[in-house]
């Protein structure tokens, strides 16, 4: 594998293969001495254009315990606001030796342009760009969901016969996205659930089944119930009234939760709005998976690393 | 050399005849001898139809100077068999006073290499607030006749109804780009499963089709002329076609890229192929040629926006919308149309030329290819076929979306009111073309 950019371009055997990998790394983390000498002597650039702490400071995780140099570059205050362009950017970071470039960016494609337009020949890990995709955090969500549902026995498993309910702004969600073309490929059953404002067009086409209501889709009794992140300011452009509407049709409230079964796993890939789109009920619930989410994101991103940048299984220890 | 004789060219794709130029002028057709001082161009198998004429061109000078001017942009015109552009008002300054159309018209005189009739803005610096000084521009040296605020649409539907009885009055029309803003906040490719998927902002049909829908009610009501700048959807074919069987003075163009090009090339995320309006779906581009062949829209228009390298090397999101699209017109027209036995070539004539000529109200374009009238004559080799690059254009930048695409026919020669602008498929020396046009001015006044 060359560059991860989206899960679209993953086969099953693909996607359980990296999540196996995490498995081995996830292992690792009981040992005393955490770090791997895999990357030791690789450069490893974070390049991140949109502010986002956790998912860089995971990031640099990863690619520490992997032993991998790590070179962090934040687009807030350098060059790129004085108007450096992604390519010189880029291009710049390659000069440096960088191996591999995570990047995240507000512009849906600019992982795909890094690796494609010919400007360098690192291998490319998209982070997040705009309301594209985000295909880390689709693996760590399938990785947890794995976990969750097999514990030790996860290796070499897919998804099937999982139904899993994603709540929200699915129009503006790039995890929503990757985890939908994910999830699909592991064989889950992917229902999504939003007013039609917050839909994108064409989700007729997706793989899943779409609702208007929430209560239907847990009703069907759901494995997982994963809710998206509300921006705030979303209802300013008359996506919907209020955020207190918004909680009250779309929200996973004290009430919703309590019908949920006893093994439901509630999933957000954060940071949360409590009391909009999810409940301290939920959230701090034994349900909640999201700190389960946020340690595992450091082992899946080892494992894309690892497989970017390390290369073939056989150097596998 | 004072004449140019074209020898043995296929008129209008019909008949073969010799075309003897002499003072700007078509001084005879049929079968004719070369005399001692006339450049003998040996067109045969070529295509002689009239200089084609685009109504929409951007040429950025002024303020744009780093992606095209009006003479690099003119000489992309010539390479691509243009006789006459009119040049977009949204330059720096706009062009929404009679100074700066009168600039840019000047500019096209002095070098040459097509007539350039200036487009003014509708409204002070496209601003859609308070109409430009219509009147001025319209009795200025540049006698502008087409008002356009394109890229911005004239949403606003009292000031679009005062424009068109306004223009009206000048015997003008406005050039409407159809695009309601509201539902186009942001908009970056066509709107349906693939915007979805890609993660990148829809830009929906009806926020075309509603604006045209509602243009043609007004230009009804008014009784005014309304021009429609590049239609892109089926559905604006279809409110076009309804207006022109109620009768309304509509005219409609379309650029080649619509009737080639479909939204799957966002695909890549490679900016070249971002355009406003967007690149759309088969059945779009399907419906649009069928209605150039019935007549339903009346013009072929270019739209040709240049942009520097680093306005397309970027993310989607933030690099410009357009492309280049003089040089590559007639050969995806030949493509497209021609070949699929859609339009003949003297349809190609109409739609390239008479046509946008009358709605522009531009003199001279009327009974091309006869004896007397103005010398403006392309000639087109039907039988060349290429695979196009960069290395075809001859403006100032490459933002082409047709590298690696296979194309039809080539411009050979163009003449310019009796001054070759082309020759053997290259473009003629700056100096020369000024020279020629300076002769012609003193045999006139001799």
């Amino acid at each position: 594998m060359k560059h991860l950019l989206s899960t679209r371009d993953l086969d099953r055997a693909t996607a359980v293969s990296i999540l196996d990998i995490a498995e081995d790394m996830a292992r690792t983390a009981d040992r005393e001495v955490r770090k791997l000498p895999t990357l030791r002597g690789k450069t490893v650039v974070n390049l991140f254009f949109e502010d986002s702490t956790r998912t860089r400071l995971s990031f640099e995780s990863a690619a520490k315990r992997l032993s991998a140099d790590v070179i962090t570059f934040s687009a807030k205050g350098s060059s790129v606001s004085k108007g450096e362009s992604l390519k010189d950017t880029a291009q710049t970071l390659q000069a440096m030796g960088a191996d591999a470039i995570v990047v995240r960016h507000h512009g849906s494609g600019a992982a795909h342009l890094l690796a494609h337009a010919g400007w360098i020949d690192a291998h490319v890990l998209n982070a997040g760009d705009g309301t594209h995709e985000h295909p880390t955090q689709a693996l760590l969500d399938a990785f947890t969901m794995r976990q969750r549902r097999y514990g030790a026995d996860s290796r070499e498993r897919d998804l099937a016969g999982m139904r899993v309910v994603i709540v929200g702004d699915v129009v503006h969600s790039r995890v929503a996205r990757s985890n939908v073309w994910l999830l699909s490929t592991l064989g889950a059953e992917v229902h999504l659930v939003a007013p039609r404002t917050l839909l994108p067009s064409g989700v007729e086409t997706w793989p899943v089944t779409v609702h208007e209501h929430l209560e239907p889709a847990l009703a069907l009794g759901p494995d997982v119930v994963m809710m998206l992140r509300i921006q705030q300011e979303r209802m300013h452009a008359a996506f919907f009234p209020s955020g207190r509407e918004y909680a009250r049709e779309w929200g996973l409230t004290a009430e919703r939760f309590a019908l949920l079964g006893p093994d439901t796993m509630v999933m957000h890939p954060g940071p949360m709005n409590r009391g909009l789109e999810i409940s301290s009920a939920a959230a701090d619930s034994s349900a909640s998976t999201v700190l389960a989410q946020v340690t595992n994101g450091v082992f899946i991103r080892m494992a894309v690393l690892y497989l970017l940048v390390a290369g073939s299984s056989e150097e596998r220890a | 050399m004072t004449g140019l004789l074209i020898r043995g060219a296929t008129l209008l794709g019909e008949t073969r005849e010799d075309i003897r130029i002499r003072g700007g002028r078509i001084a005879a057709t049929g079968r004719l001898t070369p005399e001692l001082d006339e450049r003998v161009i040996d067109a045969d198998g070529l295509v002689a139809l009239p200089g084609l004429v685009d109504l929409h061109t951007h040429l950025r000078e002024p303020g744009g100077e780093a992606s095209e001017t009006v003479l690099t942009g003119t000489r992309a015109a010539a390479a691509g068999g243009f006789t006459a552009v009119f040049a977009m008002a949204n330059t720096s300054p706009v062009a929404d006073t009679a100074g700066v159309v009168e600039q840019v018209h000047a500019l096209g005189l002095q070098h040459g290499y097509a007539t350039v009739r200036p487009i003014g803005a509708v409204t002070v610096g496209l601003e859609g607030e308070r109409l430009s000084e219509i009147g001025a521009m319209a009795r200025s040296r540049a006698s502008v006749r087409v008002f356009s605020d394109d890229g911005r649409c004239v949403h606003d539907a009292l000031l679009m109804r005062r424009a068109l009885e306004y223009v009206a009055t000048f015997d003008g029309v406005i050039a409407q780009h159809a695009q309601e803003p509201r539902l186009t906040e942001g908009a970056q490719m066509n709107e349906g499963a693939l915007s979805g998927e890609l993660g990148l902002a829809g830009w929906p049909a009806v926020a075309e089709e509603s604006i045209i829908a509602r243009d043609v009610l007004l230009a009804q009501h008014t009784g005014a002329r309304l021009h429609v700048c590049h239609l892109s959807t089926a559905g604006s074919v279809e409110v076009i076609r309804w207006a022109k069987a109620r009768g309304i003075a509509v005219t409609a163009e379309v650029t080649p890229h619509h009737l080639l090009l479909t939204e799957d090339l966002a695909r890549g995320y490679d900016a070249r192929f971002k355009v406003n309006p967007p690149l759309r779906r088969d059945d779009d581009v399907r419906a649009l040629r069928e209605a150039l062949a019935d007549g339903t829209i009346d013009i072929v228009a270019t739209d040709h926006a240049p942009h520097p390298a680093e306005a397309k090397e970027c993310t989607w999101a933030e690099a410009a919308f357009g492309m280049v699209g003089l040089e590559s017109a007639v050969p995806v027209l030949q493509t497209t149309m021609i070949e699929t036995g859609m339009l003949g070539w003297e349809d190609l004539a109409r739609v390239m030329s008479s046509a946008p000529a009358a709605i522009g109200r531009l003199d001279g374009y009327a009974d091309p290819l006869t004896e007397g009238a103005p010398a403006n004559v392309t000639l087109v080799d039907p039988a060349a076929r290429r695979t196009w690059s960069t290395d075809d254009l001859r403006g100032r930048s490459r933002n082409t979306p047709y590298t690696g695409v296979e194309l039809a026919g080539t411009i050979v020669a163009t003449v310019h009111g009796g001054v070759a602008t082309v020759l053997d498929g290259d473009l003629r020396p700056a100096d020369e073309v000024v020279a020629a046009w300076a002769g012609l001015r003193e045999d006139a006044r001799g």
